[in-house]
């Protein structure tokens, strides 16, 4: 790492990429596991009241990708270049899967017949399922490294597209959000349906876990330098050990009921993963496993320091006002949820 | 024509963006109309312009997610089939589509829920107030991405750079001469005019429709009135914006101006304006025109005789493709003067007091929704194909801008995909808006008894009526609105803690 004070503004940009993503997790997060968990419900009542736990609130939360994307593409263009033109098709599907999931919740209400009804809660189900998996799929090919050479571009015929690791991360993504999800659900439903809820936390979070250590181990042991910066650095070892006791307090908060204390925590785990993830590429944002000197990092793929400190100016002056509505919307819509001529 | 990723790319960046566009401006320009509505509904408290408010929010929120959903499309395409061209424009592009996320979209999206689905949770005047900032949202996205798109036509305020990777790319000199480049200001006028007339014409032709099928007549004549006065005004300033858009042209990109009235030679003396006509490469001319002798000479530099810049100027490779480009240019201004004719004559006989009688205007109307999106999509294609070779002008051309990393099959598949969800979305858009528009307004009655019983419990969510509390009462009022009704949810909120 270079500790050279000039270069400060890329590693503002780069904990301020990480408050996006991580916000895009945590809220996102939730309502894609909604959407997982969205079939198991028995009945139309407590389908409706499962979309419209989130009905208010996706939009909002969709915007933090749009924000992530954004800001990626002003603070470091030849990252966001790089990344989307060679998981070209992961990102079209993941559009897709975001259209679909947005039509899905938007149009199932407008017109009442059974099959229109099956038809979107289906594509719902399914297009959560397949944004989660991608963008942990994504997140795993990130891990391992591309094959990028000097030019920043993606040598595609040397690249191993279907390892299994990104399929097990992009598994472990669908149960975290699912685990995410089902908390969130808890926290929203009330009577029957919420005991119902409470039962499948306890298999979310067992997939969760199992599929978590399953996939520290590979990474251990399959990508040791995910763990450099740990060594270098041993007070990282902090968002280890708070990562731990997150994941450890769910249970506990489950089984004492308390919702609330449930949902920090799970939001905690979230986004400590988050962070595990850039301790481990840091400095680089895509690292190229042909040679280490072709990865594209804070420093050589960004933007000019003009536009990281213009940028970091709107940021400064931006982000008070998105916490504010944020704020706002959840207040308005906290509580349980309540079926009204106004629901989806 | 040969089918390569920059031709591919280009068709599925013209199809995915032509898809989103249908969205974004009427979203715009009916938010406008929204305002207007609550804001009588606010002053004078009748019910049935509450019940109006409710109908049309409806049809809001089913374009507001389709405008999301397609427009998240639009942002990752730069990366995903312009690769070359994002990092070269990065540092300005980018900026401004961050800006737009963090001021407009989250502005928009978490006032939104409020206004779909607050209702019953605040009271009357914060609804209003949220509906006031999602059309101040929409209103603030298009300025952002408007600033994006005309830095791309006019570019300002930058120098090019030499990167470590021998990339060259334009870094931001000065970010407010970027944002106010040369052809800003008028095009933000001129979208934002494009998009009230589409709402206008949106809410004008399902109110017509009604009036026509003798259905909701208090509903249909009120919407009629407000939308046609709407509609007037936006389209007599739009005459007056698209003088001074053309004008921009004239001065910012001559090239652009000679493609779009299909001006291939200079020549000596005045230069006509085409009303319409048939544009040929082969024969340097337009073919069938009508045409205004010395007319555009007159526009451009007041004078009907002084020959105006022809293609011919600057050399072959350099020169947009000019019938399409001529074509959507030509059937936008064209309707934009039908717009005027039409609420001009609707405005003559509301005078009269005979609007609502005059059937074949009615349905001239109903129709002119059509117009509103055509002349929305033709005046982007003009400014777009226009722009071409170039995808920034004079800087980059647009098969420079194109990924790398990308093949032919990538654009095949992606453009087989999209076209599938789009073609099917489009028909479920246009069945669950029909379906909403037969249904038509909620009954005033019913709306009218729904707000009484809501108007006890909506103080409790209401973020201002909360903040007043905690002023006056300190920290002990957030207790009461923290509850929905204390008898049965106390046992669960004790759970909560």
């Amino acid at each position: 790492m270079h500790e050279d004070p000039t270069y400060l503004l890329n590693f503002i940009w780069f904990m301020l990429l990480g408050v996006l993503l991580t916000g895009y997790g945590v809220l996102d997060g939730f309502d894609l596991g909604v959407g997982i968990l969205h079939p198991i419900a028995n009945s139309d009542e407590e389908r409706r009241i499962i979309l419209n736990s989130i009905g208010p609130l996706w939009d909002g939360n969709e915007v933090w990708l749009v924000t992530f994307a954004g800001a990626l593409f002003a603070s470091f263009p030849d990252v966001y270049a790089t990344a989307l033109s060679s998981f070209y098709f992961a990102i079209m599907l993941i559009l897709v899967g975001l259209i679909m999931r947005a039509v899905s919740i938007e149009f199932r209400s407008k017109i009442k017949t059974a099959a229109w009804f099956r038809f979107w809660d289906w594509s719902f189900f399914g297009s959560s399922t397949l944004v989660a998996f991608l963008f942990g799929f994504l997140i795993g090919h990130l891990f391992l490294g591309l094959p990028v050479g000097p030019d920043f571009e993606l040598q595609r015929q040397a690249w191993n597209f279907t390892h299994p690791y990104p399929i097990l991360t992009g598994i472990l993504a669908v149960s975290t959000c699912a685990m995410h999800g089902s908390i969130f659900l808890y926290l929203k439903t009330e009577g029957e349906l919420q005991s119902k809820v409470h039962n499948w936390i306890w298999h979310t979070y067992g997939t969760f876990v199992v599929l978590y250590i399953f996939t520290t181990i590979f990474t251990l042991t399959k990508i040791p330098s995910a763990a450099s910066n740990l060594l270098r650095y041993p007070w990282l070892w902090s968002v280890v050990l708070l990562n731990v006791l997150a994941v450890g307090n769910i249970p506990r908060t489950i089984f004492l009921r308390k919702p609330g204390q449930a949902f920090v925590s799970s939001m905690v785990t979230l986004s400590a993963l988050a962070a595990l993830f850039g301790i481990a590429i840091f400095p680089n944002l895509i690292v190229s496993n042909i040679n280490p000197a072709y990865s594209l990092s804070i420093y050589n793929a960004a933007a000019s320091q003009g536009t990281l400190k213009t940028m970091f100016l709107i940021a400064m002056i931006g982000l008070p006002f998105v916490f504010s509505y944020t704020v706002i919307t959840y207040w308005v819509f906290h509580g349980k949820v309540k079926l009204s001529n106004y629901s989806y | 024509m040969n089918l390569d990723v920059v031709m591919l790319s280009r068709i599925q960046f013209a199809l995915t963006l032509m898809f989103h566009y249908i969205f974004p401006p009427l979203t715009i320009g009916l938010g406008v109309f929204m305002v207007i509505i609550e804001a009588i509904w606010i002053k004078t408290g009748d019910a049935s312009y509450k019940a109006m408010s409710l109908f049309w929010t409806k049809l809001f929120a089913i374009n507001f997610a389709l405008g999301v959903a397609t427009g998240i499309v639009m942002e990752f395409q730069f990366g995903t089939n312009w690769a070359t061209y994002s990092r070269y424009v990065g540092d300005i592009f980018g900026s401004a589509l961050a800006a737009e996320a963090i001021f407009a979209f989250f502005l928009e999206s978490g006032f939104l829920a409020v206004l779909v689905f607050g209702w019953d949770r605040v009271k009357p005047k914060t609804h209003f107030f949220a509906t006031c900032m999602v059309a101040l949202g929409a209103i603030f996205s298009s300025i952002w991405i408007t600033v994006a798109n005309s830095w791309q036509q006019t570019p300002s305020g930058y120098r090019i750079v030499r990167t470590m990777q021998g990339f060259y790319r334009a870094e931001v000199t000065d970010f407010w001469q970027m944002v106010f480049n040369p052809s800003m200001v008028h095009r933000v006028l001129h979208v934002w005019l494009g998009a009230f007339i589409l709402g206008a014409l949106f809410a004008l032709s399902i109110g017509s429709y009604y009036l026509l099928k003798n259905k909701h007549t208090i509903f249909a004549q009120r919407t009629v009135k407000i939308s046609l006065i709407y509609a007037a005004v936006c389209s007599i300033t739009m005459l007056v914006s698209g003088h001074f858009q053309a004008d921009a042209v004239a001065k910012n990109q001559p090239v652009k101006l000679a493609a779009l009235e299909g001006h291939y030679t200079t020549g000596s003396g005045g230069t006509p304006l085409y009303i319409c006509g048939w544009p040929s490469d082969k024969d340097k001319d337009v073919k069938c025109g009508l045409f205004v002798p010395g007319g555009l000479s007159f526009l451009v530099y007041q004078d009907f005789n002084k020959p105006v810049a022809g293609l011919d100027k600057v050399p072959a490779e350099d020169r947009p493709p000019v019938w399409l480009t001529f074509q959507s240019y030509h059937l936008m201004v064209a309707l934009g003067m039908a717009f005027i004719g039409m609420t001009m004559l609707g405005l003559l006989f509301l005078k009269l007091g005979t609007l609502y009688k005059q059937r074949w205007l009615l349905w001239i109307y109903v129709l002119s929704v059509l117009g509103g999106y055509a002349a929305n999509e033709g005046g982007w294609i003009a400014a777009e194909v226009g722009r071409q070779p170039w995808v920034v002008y004079g800087l980059l051309r647009t098969k420079d801008g194109v990924s790398k990393a990308i093949g032919p099959e990538h654009v095949i598949g992606s453009m087989i995909l999209f076209g599938i969800v789009y073609t099917f979305l489009f028909f479920v858009w246009v069945w669950v808006m029909n379906h909403r528009i037969q249904l038509g307004p909620p009954e005033t009655a019913k709306v009218a008894a729904e707000h009484a019983e809501q108007a006890a419990t909506t103080m409790k969510k209401d973020p201002f009526a909360v903040i007043a509390g905690l002023l006056k009462r300190g920290p002990s009022s957030l207790s009461d609105s923290w509850r929905d009704s204390p008898p049965e949810h106390v046992e669960k909120t004790e759970d909560a803690k």
